[in-house]
């Protein structure tokens, strides 16, 4: 070369300038109010299932037929297993069966939020071992894609009649009811992303280097599929818990005996015009928790989500 | 003279807090005069963007902000004009182009609409009278049968056509001041000649003011009548583009100048070093197939044979879409070649199933053109330079005891290792990717626009580094450029392509000597600034 450099100091053999520092991803999820008020409400239903026990009133499965479509803070006598007779306040009124709708929306949690969870970590994971390969496979991609289209076809509840006719109505069927449908969003969304990876230079500098292809997924392009998953994964869960709900509400999912939210609304409907406690506490729980988990999602999706990142 | 159109006086535009430095310029002074073309060069970071966009009034609200001094232009200061009367200055008293004609275009309006929509705003002309006008604006920008064209969409336009649009929408109101911001940077070599010759000869007819922003110095010798120099947001001289450019007065002009490489390639000895790479009748061919119906048919390379030696540096040179990216990515086996041959080391590797390539990957590394992208941003460098021998086997203490070598070698410290790529400059994550690439003890390295995306001064030491290693590690360079001018400082032999097809191949020396091609003779012709003799200057 015949431009001598020697007029600029080689600025390159100095320790480079640190950037200055970026507030870290934690501190950019706390600062978003939606984040901290969705996840504020997801703990606390998380807590409430988790202490169910403790802070139920009653057995929730426990018939009462002297007390039957009580109103709700009233009271009424119960006899204990031990023989001793005890006053119990029903703070969220009883059912035409006389169980105590607070325990039952308590214990109704533990389900719901199960349901929650389960869906969204079993859809995100098959979805992601299913997109990976659709994205990194080519001549699998096209055939994937086609099967995943014709899954995304199956409507969840038509789904749902179809698995519990087939087996038994219960967790496990109305988990699989949900993922199936699920899976085909998770894995178009991963499949997107490892097709824009996997052109990036860096990842074919690595090709470049003999990265075996295990090593190459895994260490380069994985890692930029967890932000838009863990938005995807919270967004599924909401809709999880919804769908678990409609399911129990028309009877093709969780058995009448197990509390669920969609049960209790199930038993109220008949008597709804005269005693609405029976669905309006239930279903205030269910869109509390499903409003909770959306913002929360949102949230997440707005600190998280490159695109909505302005370049700076 | 008569007085300024644009006079801009000690105008400070604050950075936000927490950036490098506090204003993004400083004090800044400049004039144009009616129908003289002023350029404002500088690096990235230089300011010379913030400056032509405080002028339209199009800064970043609440990023920056314009803290001190005037902007006049005819007399009226634009940083106190209300936003309704800035919009009714935009496109009537100055225009503006952009680098991107594909983006500042919309891609959903006709071209002919887009200028007319100028019209609309600014004008009270009739339709007929409107439509009139646009075909002679675009008739004066020389853009073939604007008739057509009117209605054409800007998709199916070429990339200088699109840019003819952009300078047809800006000056169809025959403004005073047209702010021109790296309009060429984008294009082609041989449609830069074209568009410069445009502004040129579109500025004089019409006595229009130009204030063009260029990092280039080959585009400033061109067209500049004056030339404004910043640095870090600062003009470190000003005069005629003769006195600047033949006669720099301040350092920094000084060392930009002189980063320049020439189009005289300097005297190289011949290379007998062993053959290294060769590839025989290499096809590349994109589409077909296709499941209903036979899908169109690109050959974006065929028939390519190049022959690199060690020691030696091959540049295969031409414009965008010439192929030139599909053959280094044939070579590095990124892509597989349709047909045809690729012998590194006495072995064919352009069919080889990539279990069987492995061990062949480590003889030919790669570096990319993107300095930002070609680093995973979540692994530190250290992490991305030993990935490579440790596929092969090596140690990780060894491996990290070479990386540290690696760094000294490069001109980075060692210590910066643990460091993660966005904490590095342009420059240098180029240099830690050749050291990521010479990590796995390759004979070929390929470097496709390697330089492009670097400033000039920055650009010369990378050249310079590159230059260095061939030299100590008896490499064979396979250097990809659009760049005549650093072709000819670093390759040994060219190789020219278009549409797929090596036209011209020859030594470098030879080539620039006697183009035998026609169409190396036009890029030659288009190259900006190629009668012109910089200053060497000490």
């Amino acid at each position: 070369m015949t431009a001598p450099a020697s007029s600029e100091p080689v600025a390159s053999a100095d320790a480079p300038i640190a950037a200055p520092a970026k507030p870290t991803v934690w501190r950019k999820l706390f600062r978003s109010p939606s984040v901290v008020i969705g996840l504020a409400i997801v703990l606390v239903m998380v807590f409430i299932g988790l202490i169910a026990p403790l802070i139920a009133t009653a057995d929730p499965t426990a018939i009462n037929p002297g007390a039957r479509n009580r109103v709700p803070m009233a009271t009424s006598t119960m006899r204990l297993d031990d023989g001793t007779r005890a006053t119990v306040t029903h703070y969220m009124g009883t059912d035409t069966l006389g169980r105590d709708v607070f325990s039952r929306v308590v214990y109704g949690a533990r389900v719901s939020i199960f349901i929650g969870i389960a869906v969204a970590l079993l859809s995100i994971s098959i979805g992601l071992v299913i997109g990976m390969i659709a994205g990194y496979i080519r001549w699998l991609d096209g055939i994937i894609m086609r099967i995943m289209d014709g899954l995304m076809a199956i409507p969840a509840i038509l789904l749902a009649i179809a698995v519990v006719s087939l087996s038994r109505a219960g967790i496990v069927s109305v988990i699989i009811a949900i993922v199936v449908p699920e899976v085909p969003r998770v894995v178009r969304l991963v499949r997107s992303v490892v097709l824009s990876v996997r052109e990036e230079p860096y990842v074919e500098a690595a090709v470049v280097s003999g990265t075996p292809t295990v090593k190459l997924v895994l260490r380069h392009i994985l890692p930029n599929t967890v932000a838009p998953l863990i938005v995807q994964g919270t967004f599924i869960c909401a809709s999880a818990i919804l769908v678990e709900a409609i399911l129990s509400f028309l009877g093709i999912g969780i058995p009448p005996d197990i509390p669920t939210w969609g049960n209790i609304m199930a038993e109220g409907r008949q008597l709804f015009r005269i005693f609405p406690h029976n669905i309006l506490y239930p279903g205030i729980f269910l869109a509390l928790t499903v409003l909770a988990v959306n913002m929360l999602g949102d949230g997440l999706r707005d600190t998280l989500d490159p695109k909505m990142e302005k370049r700076g | 003279m008569s007085a300024p159109i644009l006079d801009i006086r000690n105008l400070t535009v604050e950075l936000p807090k927490g950036a490098d430095r506090r204003n993004a310029v400083e004090n800044v002074s400049f004039a144009v005069y009616p129908g003289e073309i002023v350029c404002v060069v500088g690096e990235s970071g230089s300011g010379k963007s913030v400056s032509s966009h405080a002028v339209m009034g199009l800064l970043p609200k609440g990023q920056l902000k314009a803290t001190e001094g005037e902007i006049m232009l005819e007399g009226e200061d634009v940083l106190q004009a209300t936003s309704s009367r800035l919009r009714a200055l935009r496109g009537t008293r100055m225009s503006m182009i952009f680098q991107e004609p594909m983006t500042a275009l919309n891609p959903v309006v006709t071209c002919g609409e887009q200028i007319d929509e100028v019209l609309q705003i600014h004008t009270s002309l009739g339709a007929s009278e409107r439509k009139e006008k646009v075909l002679a604006v675009m008739e004066s920008v020389r853009l073939p049968d604007p008739a057509k064209l009117f209605d054409a969409y800007p998709h199916q336009l070429s990339g200088g056509q699109r840019q003819r649009i952009m300078i047809a929408q800006a000056l169809v109101l025959d403004p005073v001041l047209l702010i021109a911001d790296e309009p060429t940077t984008a294009l082609d070599v041989t449609t830069q000649a074209q568009i410069l010759k445009l502004i040129a000869e579109m500025q004089e007819r019409r006595g229009t003011g130009v204030l063009f922003i260029t990092h280039d110095f080959g585009v400033v010798a061109e067209i500049a009548h004056r030339v404004v120099v910043m640095q870090r947001g600062r003009v470190v001289e000003t005069g005629t583009a003769m006195e600047v450019l033949k006669n720099p007065q301040h350092p920094y002009t000084k060392m930009l100048i002189n980063a320049v490489p020439t189009l005289t390639p300097p005297v190289r000895e011949e290379r007998t070093g062993e053959l290294a790479l060769e590839t025989v009748k290499l096809c590349k061919v994109y589409g077909g197939g296709g499941f209903f119906q036979k899908k169109r048919e690109v050959r974006a390379a065929s028939d390519v044979e190049i022959r690199v030696r060690r020691g030696e540096t091959l540049g295969i040179v031409g414009e965008s879409g010439s192929g030139k990216s599909t053959v280094a990515r044939c070579i590095a086996r990124l892509i597989q070649p349709t047909s045809g041959g690729i012998v590194v080391s006495n072995i064919d590797i352009a069919n080889l199933p990539e279990r069987q390539l492995r061990p062949h990957r480590k003889h030919c590394q790669i570096v990319f053109q993107d300095p930002y992208r070609s680093l995973n941003p979540r692994r530190s460098v250290g992490a991305s330079i030993i990935e490579g021998p440790m596929n092969f086997g090596m140690s990780e203490a060894a491996a990290i005891a070479k990386s540290r070598d690696l760094m000294n070698l490069v001109g980075l410290s060692p210590d910066a290792l643990d460091r993660y790529p966005h904490q590095f400059s342009g420059g240098q994550r180029q240099r830690i990717c050749i050291a990521r690439a010479l990590a796995m003890e390759p004979e070929i390295l390929i470097a496709d626009e390697a330089v492009s995306a670097l400033d000039v001064s920055v650009q010369a030491q990378v050249l310079d580094l590159l230059d260095d290693v061939r030299k100590k590690f008896d490499l064979a360079v396979l250097f990809i450029t659009h760049d005549l001018r650093v072709a000819a400082q670093i390759c040994d032999r060219i190789a020219v392509m278009q549409n797929g097809v090596v036209v011209e191949h020859g030594k470098t020396a030879e080539i620039f000597a006697a183009p035998q091609h026609e169409y190396t003779r036009a890029l030659f012709e288009a190259a900006p600034g190629r009668n012109f003799q910089f200053a060497r200057v000490a």
